[in-house]
């Protein structure tokens, strides 16, 4: 780790003036303000210069927002290098999430690739196998697109009720960022396809050599090879230097540290598609490939770890997604799901991708049950937990989607619940 | 996620609403002068604009592609035999990628004592929170179901290409061939799926019948779930008054967030 890597410090000059302000960042929502920097008097960073340019050459958030972090639990897994840590959605607005935020899922920890020594080979059923460096996957045309990238074990501790209070631990293994990357199609033009080409084996280069099986179709349809998330290089957490993009389909297949894409004329049945990532069902069978994510919705804010902090004008915001196409309504219930309201939608709604809503409301300390409901321009319309689990039963793990409700209680504090 | 089942227990005012929606399409390209940028001012950007219509008519100098048709460019370089054989270790539920070598019930069991068992018992029974390989039959359709290599995998190529990329865990790709057929075999032979005297190898492969292999069927959600999409959802008296029904709180195994004020108001 560099020195830019390390998040900024104050300057001593600041500490001694502003000593009240930094002691009291680390209780967040307990924090008081201090009155000598509250009019009419002048806060110290008026009077005095702070740290020049570079000083921090990597910028990182405000000291004071070091509690907006990834968080894991423990006892969901055996080890941490095989499991999972999940976005503050709670802390987060708009659609895409900051590249430090974004939730990880490894399955034998992060494999640290020196891009030099990165490779990815394309074979099997092609005309040419070939071998791409990073500076050849760059060279190539790319393009640029934002997409929700959603573990398929989502919610998965939710099936048989409430269980996690808080939308970071609930919903939090989601996350939405802009890629940029070489659509697979033209990857796969380059090697040339035979014709009996209907599969792929795509493989990471982590020590767990995570394959999926991933339909041709798909893979000529959207997906990508990428190597930038918001502008920058893939992060270690999230498979640098490169990744495989999936629209839509569950995060487990998004192979990420990608080394190898073997081209095939049916699937392999790997572990992970076969004893993992498929949906148990009630009466003993389960459903293979269920690659989609279905429409879903969560309120962010209020919610557990984001409490009513006031009475009055209050801004219901949350996230809504759909794997299989644009989401083209939220709805808002105030009453645990017996009437709707239409939410707004702010900001950019894309196919596959995350968008904002919010509702507006005036609380005065009655008891809400807050819900959102999310629809998506195929007509697919969020169910409720209950009519998932009437399909469903509750063994499944995976593609949990049903509508989430919170308990606002008279004091602001917020819990998970089920409704009945 | 390993083994989270295990876990598992268990009037106001809506203002603007809306519904406005503002969408715009991602990956539009970049107007011509656009990408050109603001540092080509008058003059000077009438003279590049100039520069470049004249090379675009000029046919032997450089042009600007803008087709996605099919294009070869030449990037990328031809994958040896060596290369692709170091790499390519996937095995299909046909036995296409079995490498050769061979091993025993017998040998497995030895390797699978010093190498597995700490994480997996000496039964495949499992270690604490960690996977757990046998028994488990008959539980699918229970409310614990077990998923085992007996129970649930559908193909011993699932377990068998699993142990050769990832296991042992943290020395992946560490066990010979005839080591890899030989632990697979003994796992096998836990579940009771090949017997004592039972030799793994690309001959004997399709002699392994799992008992679960009819246990799948492809995704059916848009016929069985089709009352999902529904283009007029109810939005009045939906539904009869709303009772809490449980509490995330009386469970209480969301980890401690200190920086969570729990009450709201002041």
């Amino acid at each position: 780790m560099n020195s830019s890597d390390e998040p900024p410090r104050p300057s001593r000059r600041r500490v001694l003036a502003g000593a009240a302000g930094m002691a009291t960042a680390g209780l967040a929502g307990a924090a008081r303000a201090n009155d000598a920097n509250l009019p009419p008097n002048v806060a110290p960073w008026s009077k005095a210069m702070g740290d020049g340019v570079a000083v921090r050459p990597y910028g990182h958030p405000s000291p004071f927002e070091k509690d907006v972090i990834r968080r894991d639990v423990q006892w969901l897994t055996a080890s941490r290098e095989s499991s999972v840590s999940f976005t503050p959605l709670h802390q987060l607005d708009g659609i895409i999430t900051p590249n430090g935020l974004c939730f990880e899922r490894h399955h034998a920890g992060i494999a640290e690739i020196d891009p030099h020594d990165y490779r990815l080979m394309i074979h099997g059923l092609v005309d040419k196998p070939l071998i791409f460096t990073l500076e050849d996957l760059k060279r190539l045309p790319r393009v640029n697109r934002i997409y929700f990238l959603e573990c398929a074990a989502n919610s998965g501790m939710e099936w048989r009720g409430a269980q996690l209070n808080g939308c970071q631990y609930t919903h939090g293994m989601i996350h939405c960022v802009m890629y940029t990357g070489v659509p697979l199609k033209l990857l796969l033009e380059q090697a040339g396809l035979k014709t009996n080409a209907k599969w792929l084996h795509v493989e990471g280069g982590d020590a767990a050599g995570m394959n999926r099986s991933l339909p041709l179709a798909k893979a000529l349809d959207d997906c990508l090879i990428a190597y930038r998330q918001n502008g920058e290089m893939l992060r270690p957490e999230q498979g640098y230097p490169v990744r495989l993009v999936v629209p839509g389909w569950e995060g487990n297949i998004w192979i990420k540290w990608l080394r190898r894409i073997k081209v095939g004329d049916e699937p392999w049945y790997t572990r992970e598609e076969t004893s993992k990532y498929t949906d148990l069902l009630e009466n003993g069978k389960a459903r293979k490939f269920t690659f989609e994510m279905d429409a879903k919705s969560v309120i962010t804010s209020p919610s557990p770890q984001a409490p009513v902090k006031s009475k009055g004008f209050l801004v219901i915001s949350g996230l809504a997604w759909s794997g299989r196409g644009k989401v083209s309504r939220v709805d808002v219930s105030l009453d645990g799901g017996r009437n709707w309201h239409a939410a707004k939608i702010d900001g950019p709604v894309l196919d596959k991708a995350c968008v904002r809503f919010y509702a507006e409301t005036e609380w005065n300390g009655q008891e809400l049950l807050l819900q959102s409901r999310a629809m998506d321009d195929s007509g697919y319309v969020q169910p409720s937990k209950d009519d998932l689990r009437k399909v469903r039963g509750v063994n499944s793990i995976y593609h949990n989607n049903g509508i989430q409700t919170w308990a606002v209680k008279a004091s602001g504090e917020v819990e998970n619940v089920e409704v009945g | 996620m390993s083994r989270w089942g295990e876990r598992f227990r268990q009037s106001w005012i809506l203002r603007a609403a809306s519904g406005s929606v503002r969408s715009r399409e991602s990956g539009n390209p970049v107007p011509c002068e656009a990408a050109l940028g603001p540092r080509f001012r008058g003059d000077e950007r009438k003279l590049w604009l100039a520069a470049i219509v004249l090379l675009l008519m000029n046919l032997s100098a450089p042009t600007l592609a803008q087709s996605p048709k099919p294009q070869n460019y030449n990037i990328g370089s031809p994958a040896t035999q060596e290369q692709i054989a170091g790499w390519d270790i996937d095995v299909r539920p046909d036995g296409q990628g079995l490498p050769p070598g061979k091993g025993s019930v017998r040998d497995g069991e030895q390797i699978y004592l010093e190498r597995c068992a700490a994480c997996h018992g000496e039964f495949g029974e499992s270690a604490g929170r960690w996977p757990q390989l046998a028994q488990g039959k008959g539980t699918l359709a229970s409310h614990e179901p077990v998923k085992t290599v007996g129970s649930y995998f559908p193909y011993a190529a699932s377990v068998f290409d699993y142990i050769r990329r990832a296991m042992p865990f943290g020395d992946a790709q560490s066990l010979t061939n005839d080591e890899l057929y030989a632990v697979t075999a003994f796992v096998l032979n836990l579940n009771d799926i090949v017997d004592d005297k039972f030799v793994l190898s690309k001959e004997t492969w399709s002699k392994v019948k799992m008992p679960n292999e009819g246990g799948f069927y492809d995704d059916d959600r848009e016929a069985a779930e089709k009352a999902f999409w529904n283009s007029n959802p109810c939005m009045k008296d939906c539904r009869p008054p709303v009772k809490i029904t449980g509490h995330a709180s009386v469970i209480d195994v969301t980890p401690d967030d200190k920086s969570i004020r729990k009450g709201g108001v002041e």
